[in-house]
This record gives structure tokens, C-alpha cells and sequence, in this order.
């Protein structure tokens, strides 16, 4: 994996690697290089398999990490691309020209975290929600519960217990 | 309201154009109207015994629980023995069990199944997703009691319920079916504007009829 990052670092300017385990290791890069990268890595390198696109949200930092996971069947090592974009103006370059798949990906991260994809096909169509009108679900700054709260009515009765707490007393009632 | 509701010229396989207004068209216009009993207790009794002993299920599964209907209509729990059959179609079915967690896009799809089937109806909730939310309490997307937008005649508790309780739930609403207090097709007619205004809260993009049979 080494080899393959020194290799690569002298054709892109990359950030620093992360070896997860043998097979798996993510580089950080800027955004510009994302798809002069993804393309080398797919042509020739071989890694002619988007695994997954994902987003993380880092809202101390103000930043979304995205990390496109690509895979090298033959050898079986899998490449994660993190690229951080900007929390405020959330663009970022679409591939789904690159792999068609993506477009899927870059839908859910639309509807999920309002991460745009210009020109990727369907984007703004709804994806697994359905008239939404709050702000996307998965970043952090959503309230799940005041939100579940607010729109679900709630039945009364609903208990909740410490699982430690709880146990305890049932096992050891004389606390011992 | 959704392209393929609104009014608009079809030209038929024969060429001649004519118009189709599909909420006028396909869907019925009145609302829900209570279904009365009939003029005699002993003969209402009688109907209620001959609906205890004819369930159909409308096979649409919510959640995870939809898993557990797989081994009940196989031989190795075989529910068919109690006299309960699954249907592909709502047209045909006349119980719907919401199996486990329910999410607002899925609500959308069963309301309309739900009101598709045939009078008598039942529904049963399965598991403690349909009960107080379940596991999923806190959750954006999944609603988290079951009555507000449906009438439930019984629910079975659990995360999840073994196969073996649903045989049992299943004897139990035959005995509600049988004392004539599953009427859960005449509460939805009642209270029609309640069911309608708690669904509409929750599901914002409504773009189907308010009748959907």
C-alpha cells in the first residue's frame, strides 16, 4: 500500500495516508484531484470498483468529509478517498460519468446531508424521503428527537431505564 | 397532485381521442360510509362466525416483521390450518398486519391498500414499532403509534414476535371477530375526518386522492 501511495505521490499532490489494515488504507485530497485520481486509480491501477460514496459530517469543523471507497478486485485492496468540501456551500464535482453507480449515491447524499451534484442524473429527485421540508436529516445539527417529538404523537407510558442500573437491581435487589 | 391524476386527452389504440379525469374517473367521490349490523343479533352473530373463519392477509409487509410471515405460511408453522390464507391483492384480502416499523413513504402505500380492501377489514399492529415506536423512538421517519392513522383491532407485542405468537394473536382476533368488537372498518368511517387530518400531518407530500377506492 506504501508503494502504491509513493507512486502516486509523484504524480498527484496527495495528503496524508491512512493504513487501516493491509487491504485497506485512505489518502485525504484535495478536491481538485479527486477526478484526474479516481480515473488513474480506475485505468491504471485497476481499481475498477466504486465500493461505496459516503459523507461524514464534521460540523465543529465547519467541513463534510467525503470518502469514495474504491476496490481492486485482483489484489482485494480497497482505496478510501477522503475529500473535504466546505460545510456552507456544499458543491462537489459529480462522477457519475465515471461510474454510473454513483449517481445513486450522490442522490442519497443530496436528500441526506444537501450535499449538491451538479449535473448527475436525478439528483434533486426524491430519494427515500418523501416531502421533506426540514433540513437533511443526517447532518449533525438535526435534532432527531425534538424533530420525532414534534411530528409523531407520543404514547403515554413509555418507561426508560439505565440497562446497568437496571440489571443490577434485578440481579442483585439487595445490592450486594 | 401528481402527472398521471391530472385531467388530461388520451388517444385510445383505435385513434379516437377522449378524456380521462382520473380522480373523477377511477376513484370513488364519497367518503367512507359506516357498514350497519344486520337487522337480527343471531344473524349478526352468524356473519361475525363466518368472518372469524375467513381471514385473508393482504401479503404487504411494513418492516423486519414482514420475515416472520414467511415460516407461518410454510410448513413449518403452517397457519393455513387456522384458516388463514395471504392474498396478492388488497381487492382480496380483508386483514392487514402492519408488521414492525412503519415509515412515513410506507404509510402513504398502506393507507392506500388499507383503503382498497373490502369491508369487513382488520388490522392487526406486530410488534412494539407499531405500539409506542418501538426501538425506533427517536426516529425522523417512522411513526410511532399505529392507531392514529389506521384503526387497530390488536396488536402483538414483541421485537419481534415469534411466529407462535401470531398463531395466537390470530385465534385472539377471531374471538374479537366472533363478540363483534373488531370494528375497525366502521371506527375508520366515524371518524374519517380524524384519520384523514392525523395522516396528512405526517405525510407532507400528499398527492393522492382523500379516497382511494
Amino acid at each position: 500500500m506504501r508503494e502504491l501511495y509513493k507512486k502516486l505521490n509523484k504524480l498527484f499532490p496527495l495528503g496524508e495516508l491512512t493504513e487501516q489494515r493491509d487491504d485497506l488504507a485512505f489518502i485525504t485530497i484535495e478536491q481538485e484531484q479527486l477526478r484526474s485520481l479516481i480515473l488513474h486509480l480506475r485505468d491504471k491501477e485497476n481499481f475498477t470498483h466504486l465500493v461505496l460514496l459516503t459523507a461524514v459530517d464534521w460540523l465543529e469543523d465547519n467541513l463534510f468529509q467525503l470518502t469514495y471507497l474504491v476496490s481492486n478486485r485482483e489484489k482485494a485492496i480497497d482505496i478510501g478517498l477522503r475529500v473535504m468540501i466546505s460545510r456552507d456551500d456544499a458543491v462537489m464535482e459529480s462522477i457519475h460519468d465515471i461510474w454510473p453507480t454513483a449517481a445513486t449515491y450522490q442522490r442519497e447524499l443530496r436528500e441526506m446531508f444537501g450535499i449538491d451534484f451538479p449535473d448527475s442524473p436525478g439528483v434533486n429527485d426524491d430519494f427515500i424521503l418523501e416531502g421533506w421540508n426540514n433540513i437533511p436529516p443526517y447532518r449533525r445539527d438535526f435534532d432527531t428527537l425534538k424533530f420525532s417529538d414534534d411530528t409523531f404523537s407520543q404514547r403515554s407510558g413509555r418507561e426508560t431505564k439505565d440497562p446497568a442500573e437496571h440489571m443490577k437491581q434485578q440481579l442483585y435487589p439487595d445490592g450486594a | 397532485m401528481k402527472e398521471e391524476l391530472q385531467k388530461r386527452i388520451i388517444k385510445g389504440p383505435d385513434g379516437i381521442e377522449f378524456e380521462v379525469e382520473p380522480m373523477r374517473d377511477y376513484y370513488c367521490e364519497a367518503a367512507p360510509t359506516v357498514m350497519p349490523a344486520a337487522y337480527s343479533k343471531i344473524v349478526e352473530d352468524l356473519f361475525n362466525w363466518a368472518r372469524s373463519e375467513s381471514i385473508w392477509i393482504l401479503g404487504f409487509g411494513t418492516g423486519c416483521g414482514a420475515i416472520e410471515m414467511r415460516p407461518l405460511m410454510t410448513p413449518r408453522f403452517d397457519a393455513y390450518r387456522y384458516g388463514v390464507q395471504w392474498r396478492p391483492t388488497p381487492r382480496q384480502s380483508n386483514l392487514f398486519i402492519i408488521s414492525g416499523y412503519l415509515s412515513v413513504k410506507t404509510l402513504k402505500r398502506v393507507i392506500r391498500s388499507y383503503e382498497q380492501m373490502q369491508n369487513p377489514k382488520y388490522v392487526i399492529g406486530l410488534g412494539s414499532c407499531t405500539i409506542n415506536g418501538g426501538m425506533y423512538w427517536d426516529s425522523y421517519n417512522t411513526i410511532k403509534r399505529l392507531d392514529q392513522y389506521l384503526p387497530v383491532d390488536l396488536y402483538i407485542a414483541g421485537c419481534m414476535p415469534r411466529p407462535e405468537a401470531l398463531l395466537a394473536g390470530f385465534v385472539d382476533l377471531k374471538k374479537l371477530i366472533r363478540s363483534g368488537k373488531a370494528e375497525g372498518a366502521n371506527e375508520y368511517a366515524e371518524n374519517f375526518d380524524w384519520y384523514k387530518a392525523n395522516q396528512k400531518r405526517v405525510i407532507n407530500d400528499w398527492d393522492m386522492p382523500d379516497y382511494n377506492w
